[in-house]
């Protein structure tokens, strides 16, 4: 006579799968409240801290038209729990004769600092060679979207700039 | 048997972790192991979640865990997990132990199991007082002078000790470098050592067996057993996450070390040590520090040797429920009488560091903004910052900020301002309608939740100092004159019993003063007393 084999009586298989169910339906329970939090924790922006500001970048009234100057001032930057105060530079251009435009100071292909190349009168990046006209458009060159532009004001001749606003469109 | 098993192994090992044979007895009372090491992993997990945002050193780190509690996404549920889960693997380890105790389990073959525990049960307290300094606030620093100042007075090993810890009788740079190093360098590898030579020990020898276990079929750790683990642990971490949530881990201010009035405690799990070491005074105090402790560490240890008579029934070991009952009633005892004798600091408020604090550097004015701000019930139609939009813009979020004179003119008559506002006129004088303007001007989106919810105590000063108008003589965070002494800082210059005195009688304490008495309800001087010593230097 064979010996019974408890473990597959039907009561038992149903008990059975009743534990491996809880099993992993708890374990699924713990592995989700602490991985979901984790993920906001790590990547949900920081609540804000400092509302923008405007800084104070030079005096404009000596700003040749068409003649990009390069500025330089200080600038509050939020990093995590410190602001840091640090040198910003922005490239500043009279386009016409109230309009005004403040170039953030880095390529929009990889981040170098470009220059402006007084013989040729363009942007003109060293990394990779992107060039930029005096309008930031992309002449030649790698960098896939115009120069990024601070927000711009003018109060008693001195320029203000506000945030740097990247730039949208293609080349 | 499949491809990955062939390469690895691993399904064959897991197999054989889970099918592992267990006695009949087995049951509930076994879960507390499994619950440790899962709380343990939750540690490591939470901790290595903190530390992306945390900076190992004195002052930053204050900084660094205040940004993790106001400003970034779901910290607090984060370092609450930490900290709670901190507290309950010692209840945790604990209960293990006193089961383990209970039953008899440690007895031969069993003793380097036992031992291990112990161990386990050392570095867990290990993890407790290295971590209670990390945060860096007042709590943290003083707490571990404390603990500091113990292992030095240990003899002949005290100025090693002092070496060791990075500072001669004191608490700075080194000393966190070295907590923070054993905190999460040293201590996690050699527990996650000893902890699989634990689970190794306990799968050698065997679940340890009952009396009359050994007439009945032996049977599989999974899946009941398993699932009465899963269960218990599943409770553990319900508990634990509530807790997170709902109970908050308050943060005191930055570590003070010139702070005179602060009376240091451990946490809770260390107060019974601290109070033993109240009953031994002078050239006997090693005998609470060190001898004591170190007895009652080589009790346990030798406890399965001491012990070594046959396994019995968990109910006829009467010996042994009755030390555990009474270590449980010596703990008891001394951690109740820690907590009582701990004296009440005199009309302290506690602030939250946890939460922002923008508040504390406003002027009194626009504190006393907060207040008519409420007081006039503005949230019943206008939000600020945060909620649903009700009738009235958003205050923190208007388009273009208005002047103070064309707020006042507004309140006054808000629809002569804004045709077609159906805001009542505000009743309030000209002084109060200007407090509360400058409290609107100060409003961002960035600030607004922490200026509304600024604390009650700090708005009823801020009221009391406008209506008495201290700013006539003294200056508060850049605002007001300075016939009298700027108050920023008071609370390093005095003591609050002498700003109390000096209110009642200012003459008496600074002979020539021109301040005249004021007589304050004793809710009104808690509250003025408390706001003027949380100003920031």
């Amino acid at each position: 006579m064979p010996a019974v084999d408890h473990s597959s009586a039907p009561s038992e298989v149903t008990r059975r799968k009743f534990y491996v169910g809880l099993i992993y339906g708890l374990w699924s329970v713990i592995a989700a409240a602490l991985s979901i939090p984790a993920a906001i924790y790590l990547l949900f922006p920081p609540r804000l801290r400092k509302a923008p500001e405007w800084v104070e970048a030079g005096d404009i009234s000596k700003l040749a038209p068409r003649d990009p100057v390069e500025m330089v001032f200080r600038q509050n930057r939020v990093d995590g729990w410190k602001i840091q105060s640090e040198k910003t530079t922005a490239w500043v251009v009279k386009l016409s004769g109230t309009q005004l435009a403040a170039f953030g100071p880095q390529c929009t292909h990889l981040g170098c600092a470009y220059h402006w190349d007084e013989g040729r009168n363009f942007f003109v990046c060293p990394c990779h060679s992107s060039v930029f006209n005096i309008d930031g458009k992309v002449v030649s060159g790698p960098a896939p979207r115009p120069l990024d532009r601070y927000e711009t004001k003018v109060e008693n001749g001195k320029l203000l700039l506000g945030p740097l606003r990247e730039s949208k469109g293609n080349a | 048997m499949s491809w990955l098993d062939h390469r690895t192994g691993i399904e064959t090992a897991i197999r054989n972790f889970l099918y592992e044979e267990i006695p009949a007895s087995s049951g509930w009372h076994q879960v507390f192991g499994s619950i440790a090491v899962f709380l343990f992993l939750v540690q490591a997990f939470t901790g290595a979640l903190l530390a992306f945002n945390y900076a190992p050193t004195p002052g930053d780190a204050y900084n660094s865990l205040r940004y993790i509690l106001t400003e970034v996404t779901g910290g607090h549920l984060i370092r609450g997990l930490h900290h709670w889960g901190a507290s309950m693997l010692i209840v945790v380890v604990v209960l293990h132990m006193t089961q383990v105790f209970l039953y008899g389990a440690y007895k031969k073959p069993r003793e380097a199991t036992w031992m291990v525990g112990v161990i386990l049960l050392m570095l867990t307290m290990a993890y407790g007082l290295t971590g209670y300094l990390l945060p860096w606030d007042n709590r943290a620093y003083w707490g571990t002078v404390v603990a500091t100042q113990i292992a030095t007075r240990i003899p002949l090993a005290g100025t090693y000790m002092s070496r060791l810890l990075g500072g001669d009788n004191a608490i700075g740079v080194v000393t966190f470098a070295r907590f923070y190093g054993l905190h999460v360098l040293l201590l996690p590898p050699a527990t996650a050592f000893l902890i699989a030579t634990h689970i190794y020990l306990v799968r050698k020898h065997g679940v340890a067996p009952a009396p009359g276990d050994e007439a009945k079929p032996k049977k599989k750790f999974y899946p009941q057993q398993a699932f009465k683990d899963t269960a218990a642990i599943f409770i553990a971490f319900v508990v634990l996450f509530v807790m997170a949530v709902a109970v908050r881990v308050p943060l005191e201010r930055l570590a003070d070390p010139t702070d005179t009035t602060y009376i240091p405690r451990p946490d809770w799990y260390f107060l019974f040590l601290f109070q033993t070491l109240k009953f031994f005074d002078g050239p006997l105090e090693v005998v609470g520090s060190v001898v004591l402790p170190g007895l009652a560490v080589l009790a346990l240890m030798l406890t399965p040797f001491v012990d070594r008579g046959q396994v019995m029934r968990v109910t006829r070991r009467t010996v042994a429920i009755g030390v555990a009952v009474l270590a449980l009633l010596g703990w008891t005892g001394l951690t109740v009488a820690a907590v009582a004798t701990t004296p009440k600091p005199d009309n302290v408020v506690a602030i939250d560091y946890g939460a922002p604090t923008d508040w504390i550097g406003l002027s009194p004015q626009e504190l006393a903004g907060i207040g008519y701000f409420r007081k006039e019930n503005c949230a019943s139609c206008h939000t600020a910052g945060t909620g649903k939009q009700r009738i009235g813009p958003d205050l923190a979020n208007v388009p273009i900020k208005k002047s103070a004179a064309w707020m006042i003119e507004h309140f006054k008559h808000p629809a002569a301002m804004v045709p077609g506002s159906s805001m009542p006129a505000i009743l309030l004088s000209d002084a109060q309608l200007n407090s509360l303007a400058a409290f609107l001007l100060k409003l961002t989106p960035a600030n607004a939740e922490a200026l509304v919810n600024a604390p009650d105590f700090a708005v009823e000063a801020g009221l009391l100092y406008q209506s008495k108008n201290c700013g006539g003589c003294h200056k508060v965070n850049g605002v007001g004159m300075t016939i009298g002494p700027p108050l920023n800082g008071l609370a390093r210059r005095r003591t609050k019993s002498w700003v109390v005195q000096h209110f009642a009688n200012p003459e008496a304490l600074s002979p020539g003063s021109f301040m005249p008495p004021y007589r304050f309800s004793t809710r009104e001087m808690d509250n003025l007393v408390a706001y003027l010593f949380t100003l920031p230097d």
